[in-house]
C-alpha cells in the first residue's frame, strides 16, 4: 500500500484565524452592506491579512434596525449601524491589533456595550430552528451548509420508508407556517395515498402580508435548507419534480435560490440517483406579485400559465393539483423546519411550544418597537416577552396600544391581552391568527379605525375580482370606513360593517375574502369606543384622521419666531415677527409641518 | 452524491474551514499585536503560526491577537493556553520559533523551555 506523504502542495483547506460574517439580508443590503463588505475586503487585502481573515456574506441576522451589521469570529463580536468608514477601524484595530472597537458595539438600555452577539438580549429568548443558519453560514456555499449538517437529514430520510418519514413529520406536530396552520404530516399523507403516474411538490414563497419577510430571509440566508426540506417531501409523497414559486419582487432570494439549486445539481443532491435512491429536480417559477397567488389553487394556476385565480376546494391539491396531478404546497418556513425534525426526531421538535402548537414560529417584528427585525420563538411565548424583552419596548417612552398579527387576514390584540401566549389557539380565541407571522406593534398614537382601513385597502387592491362577496363587499366596507375616518359616518354604518363582514366571510370563495373582514371585526371588538368617537363625537382619539383634527397655536407659548409660517406649504399661518401667530383653518391642509418645526411646543393637535 | 460517505467527506473538509466560528477551542494562541509587537515582527509570527497550523491540518486551535502586554522588550510575545493547563508565555518569537511552538507545544504537548518567559 502506498503511503501518502503530506506535502505543502497537497490541497488542504486554508485555515483562517478569523471569519467576518457581513449580514447580506435585504435590509442590510439596502442600508449599504455590500459597500461595507467590499471596503472591508479591500482593507484586509491592504493590511496583508487576506490569508488569515476571511469575509463572507451571510443571511439575515434579524436585527434589521441595527443594520448594516457584521460579526467577527471566533470572538463573536457584533458590530452594528456601520458606515463604510467604520470598516477601516475594524480592520486596523480589531482584525490587525485585536482591539475591539467599543464605539461600534450595540448597547443595552443602560448604555453599556454588549460585547458578543450571543449576549445580545434580542437573541437570548429566541430558539432558532427555521432560522438556524441565518447569520451562521454563507448562503452561497453548499459546503458550509453541509458542514453544519446539511443534507444529512435527506440521506437519513432515504434510509426510511416514505410512511416512516410522514409519521415523523406528523408526530412532530409541525403545522403549515404560511398561515392556515394545517398539519404538514397529514397533508403529505393525503398526497402519498393517491395513486398517480406523476406527483409534484411546490415551495410557496409568494409571501405577501405587509411587513412579513421571513420566507424571503430564509431563501436569502439558507436556501439549501428549503431545497432539502422539499426533497424530503418529494420522497415522502413520491414526487419527482418540484417548483419554487417565488415572487419576482424578491430578486436576491431568487438569485440565491438559483445558485443553491445549481450547486445541489453539481453535487448530485438534485437530479437523478440522489444517494442512489431518489430522482428529484427543482425549478424556479417567478410570480408577478399578486397577493392572491399565495393561495394554493391560484398559485398552481399561475405556474400553469393561467390567470392567478383561486378555485373552489375540494378537490384539494393533494388529490388534484398542478396539471391535475397530486401536489403538495408547503411554505418556505415549514420546509426549513423539516431537516432538523428528521435529524433530531419528532419529539425533540414537539418539546418546544404548547400542547397544540408545537415547535417555534418566526415573527417579523415591525412598527413602533425598538428592535425591529426577524425573531424565532417557541409557540406560547407571550406577546409581552416579545414586545418588552426581545423587542426592547416602545420607542420614545410611548405606551403600547395594540399588536396586529397575521396581516390582512388577522386582527389586533389590545393592551389588556399583552400576556397572551402567541400560539394558534390563543390568537384565534382573541379574534386574530398567527398567519404567516407578521407582528406589527402600534403605540398610543395609532388610530385603530385607520389601521382597519389600511388593511382593507390592501385587500380591496389585491382581491382577484372573481367572486362578488370579496370584490364588491370589501369595497363597500372600505367606503364605510373611509366615511367614518372623514367624520361622516353614522352608528348604522358600524352595524352595516358587521353585517357585511359576516356575509363576506361566509360566502367568499377563498381565504383572501373569507378572512378580509378580520382586521375590521377585531378592531370593532376591542376598540369599539374609537369607532363611536369617530361617528358620534366626530373626534379621532389618537389624532390621526385628518378630517377630525385641527392644528392650533397656543398664544402663551408662541414666541413669534416665524418658523412655522416659513415652512407652511399653503401659507395658512399669519403673524408678525415676535408676535403670536395664528393658523387659518380654511387654508390649513393639516400636513403637520408646523408642529414638526416649532421649537417651543406652541403648535398643538386638537 | 451517491452515498453517505460522499457527504461525510465533503462535510469534514468544510468543517475544518469553519471551525473558527465556534469560539473557544482546545488550544488558544494569542499573539500580542500592539505597535511594539508589530514593529518587532509579530505579523510574520502570526503568519507563520497560521501557515504551520494549516499545513498540519490542525483545526482545534483558536489564534487571536491582543494589544501591548507591557513587556515590549520581549516582543513578539506569544501565549499558548491548552484547555486545563496554565498559560505559557513565550518571548521574542520569530517565524521559525513560532513553527517550533506549533510542532512541540501544540501538537506534542511539550512546552518549549528555551523561549518561555513565565509559566
Amino acid at each position: 500500500m502506498e503511503v501518502t506523504k503530506v506535502t505543502n502542495e497537497q490541497k488542504l483547506p486554508r485555515i483562517e484565524r478569523s471569519h467576518v460574517l457581513v449580514c447580506a439580508g435585504a435590509a442590510c443590503v439596502a442600508s449599504g452592506a455590500e459597500e461595507i463588505q467590499r471596503r472591508l475586503e479591500a482593507r484586509i487585502q491592504e493590511l496583508g491579512l487576506n490569508t488569515e481573515v476571511a469575509v463572507y456574506g451571510t443571511g439575515c441576522v434579524g436585527t434589521c434596525d441595527l443594520g448594516p451589521v457584521l460579526i467577527v469570529y471566533p470572538e463573536g463580536t457584533f458590530y452594528v449601524k456601520l458606515k463604510p468608514q467604520d470598516v477601516d477601524e475594524i480592520a486596523e484595530e480589531h482584525l490587525l491589533k485585536g482591539r475591539v472597537v467599543q464605539r461600534l458595539l450595540p448597547r443595552d438600555p443602560s448604555r453599556h456595550e454588549i460585547p458578543t452577539i450571543s449576549e445580545h438580549p434580542f437573541f437570548a429568548k429566541q430558539v432558532r430552528i427555521a432560522l438556524r443558519n441565518l447569520g451562521v453560514i454563507n448562503p452561497e456555499s453548499i459546503e458550509e451548509y453541509i458542514a453544519v449538517g446539511g443534507y444529512a437529514a435527506l440521506e437519513k430520510a432515504l434510509t426510511m420508508t416514505p410512511e416512516e418519514v410522514i409519521k415523523m413529520v406528523s408526530d412532530s406536530g409541525l403545522r403549515g407556517r404560511g398561515g392556515a396552520g394545517f398539519p404538514t404530516g397529514r397533508k403529505w399523507a393525503f398526497a402519498r395515498n393517491v395513486q398517480a403516474d406523476q406527483k409534484y411538490v411546490i415551495i410557496n414563497a409568494d409571501e405577501g402580508d405587509p411587513g412579513a419577510f421571513m420566507d424571503r430571509s430564509i431563501l436569502e440566508g439558507d436556501p439549501h435548507s428549503v431545497i432539502e426540506g422539499l426533497a424530503i417531501a418529494a420522497y415522502a409523497i413520491g414526487a419527482t419534480q418540484g417548483y419554487a414559486y417565488v415572487r419576482a419582487e424578491y430578486p436576491l432570494a431568487i438569485s440565491r435560490l438559483q445558485t443553491a439549486i445549481d450547486q445541489a445539481r453539481e453535487f448530485g443532491l438534485l437530479g437523478k440517483g440522489i444517494f442512489g435512491k431518489l430522482d428529484f429536480d427543482l425549478e424556479i417559477r417567478k410570480g408577478a406579485g399578486a397577493f392572491v397567488c399565495g393561495e394554493e389553487t391560484a398559485l398552481m394556476h399561475s405556474i400553469e400559465g393561467k390567470r392567478g385565480e383561486p378555485r373552489p376546494k375540494p378537490p384539494f391539491p393533494a388529490v388534484s393539483g398542478l396539471w391535475g396531478k397530486p401536489t403538495i404546497i408547503n411554505n418556505v418556513e415549514t420546509l426549513a423546519n423539516i431537516p432538523p425534525i428528521i435529524e433530531k426526531g419528532p419529539y425533540w421538535y414537539s418539546s418546544f411550544g404548547t400542547e397544540t402548537s408545537k415547535g417555534t414560529k418566526v415573527f417579523a417584528l415591525a412598527g413602533n418597537i425598538n428592535n425591529t427585525g426577524l425573531i424565532e420563538v417557541p409557540f406560547g411565548t407571550t406577546l409581552r416577552e416579545v414586545v418588552y424583552e426581545i423587542g426592547g419596548g416602545i420607542p420614545g417612552g410611548k405606551e403600547f396600544k395594540a399588536a396586529q398579527t397575521g396581516g390582512p387576514s388577522g386582527g389586533c390584540i389590545p393592551k389588556e391581552l399583552l400576556d397572551i401566549p402567541l400560539d394558534y389557539e390563543s390568537l384565534a380565541q382573541a379574534g386574530s391568527i398567527v398567519g404567516s407571522g407578521g407582528l406589527i406593534i402600534m403605540d398610543e398614537d395609532t388610530c385603530m379605525v385607520d389601521v382597519a382601513r389600511f388593511f382593507l385597502e390592501f385587500t380591496v387592491d389585491e382581491s382577484c375580482g372573481q367572486c362578488t362577496p370579496c370584490r364588491e363587499g370589501t369595497k363597500r366596507m372600505l367606503e364605510i370606513l373611509t366615511r367614518i375616518t372623514h367624520g361622516e359616518g353614522t352608528l348604522q354604518d358600524i352595524e352595516k360593517l358587521e353585517t357585511l363582514a359576516a356575509s363576506i366571510s361566509r360566502t367568499s370563495l377563498c381565504q383572501l375574502g373569507i378572512t378580509a373582514p378580520n382586521p375590521v371585526l377585531s378592531t370593532l371588538r376591542y376598540f369599539r369606543d374609537e369607532y363611536i368617537a369617530h361617528v358620534v363625537e366626530k373626534r379621532c382619539p389618537a389624532k390621526v384622521c385628518r378630517a377630525l383634527i385641527r392644528y392650533e397655536i397656543v398664544p402663551e407659548h408662541c414666541k413669534g419666531c416665524t418658523l412655522c409660517a416659513k415652512f407652511c406649504p399653503t401659507h395658512a399661518i399669519r403673524g408678525e415677527r415676535r408676535e403670536v401667530h395664528t393658523i387659518d383653518p380654511e387654508l390649513c391642509i393639516k400636513c403637520g409641518e408646523c408642529l414638526a418645526r416649532c421649537n417651543v411646543g406652541a403648535v398643538i393637535k386638537v | 452524491m451517491k452515498t453517505l460517505e460522499d457527504l461525510k467527506r465533503v462535510r469534514e473538509e468544510a468543517i475544518k474551514a469553519m471551525k473558527v466560528r465556534e469560539g473557544e477551542q482546545r488550544v488558544k494562541v494569542t499573539v500580542a499585536m500592539g505597535t511594539c509587537g508589530i514593529a518587532a515582527g509579530a505579523r510574520e509570527t502570526m503568519s507563520a503560526l497560521l501557515d504551520e497550523l494549516s499545513k498540519r491540518g490542525i483545526t482545534d486551535v483558536t489564534v487571536t491577537q491582543t494589544g501591548c502586554k507591557g513587556l515590549c522588550e520581549q516582543e513578539p510575545l506569544v501565549e499558548v493556553t491548552i484547555a486545563g493547563s496554565d498559560t505559557v508565555s513565550y518571548g521574542k518569537i520569530d517565524a521559525e520559533k513560532a513553527r517550533r511552538i506549533v510542532a512541540e507545544h501544540i501538537v506534542n504537548g511539550h512546552v518549549v523551555g528555551d523561549y518561555v518567559i513565565t509559566r
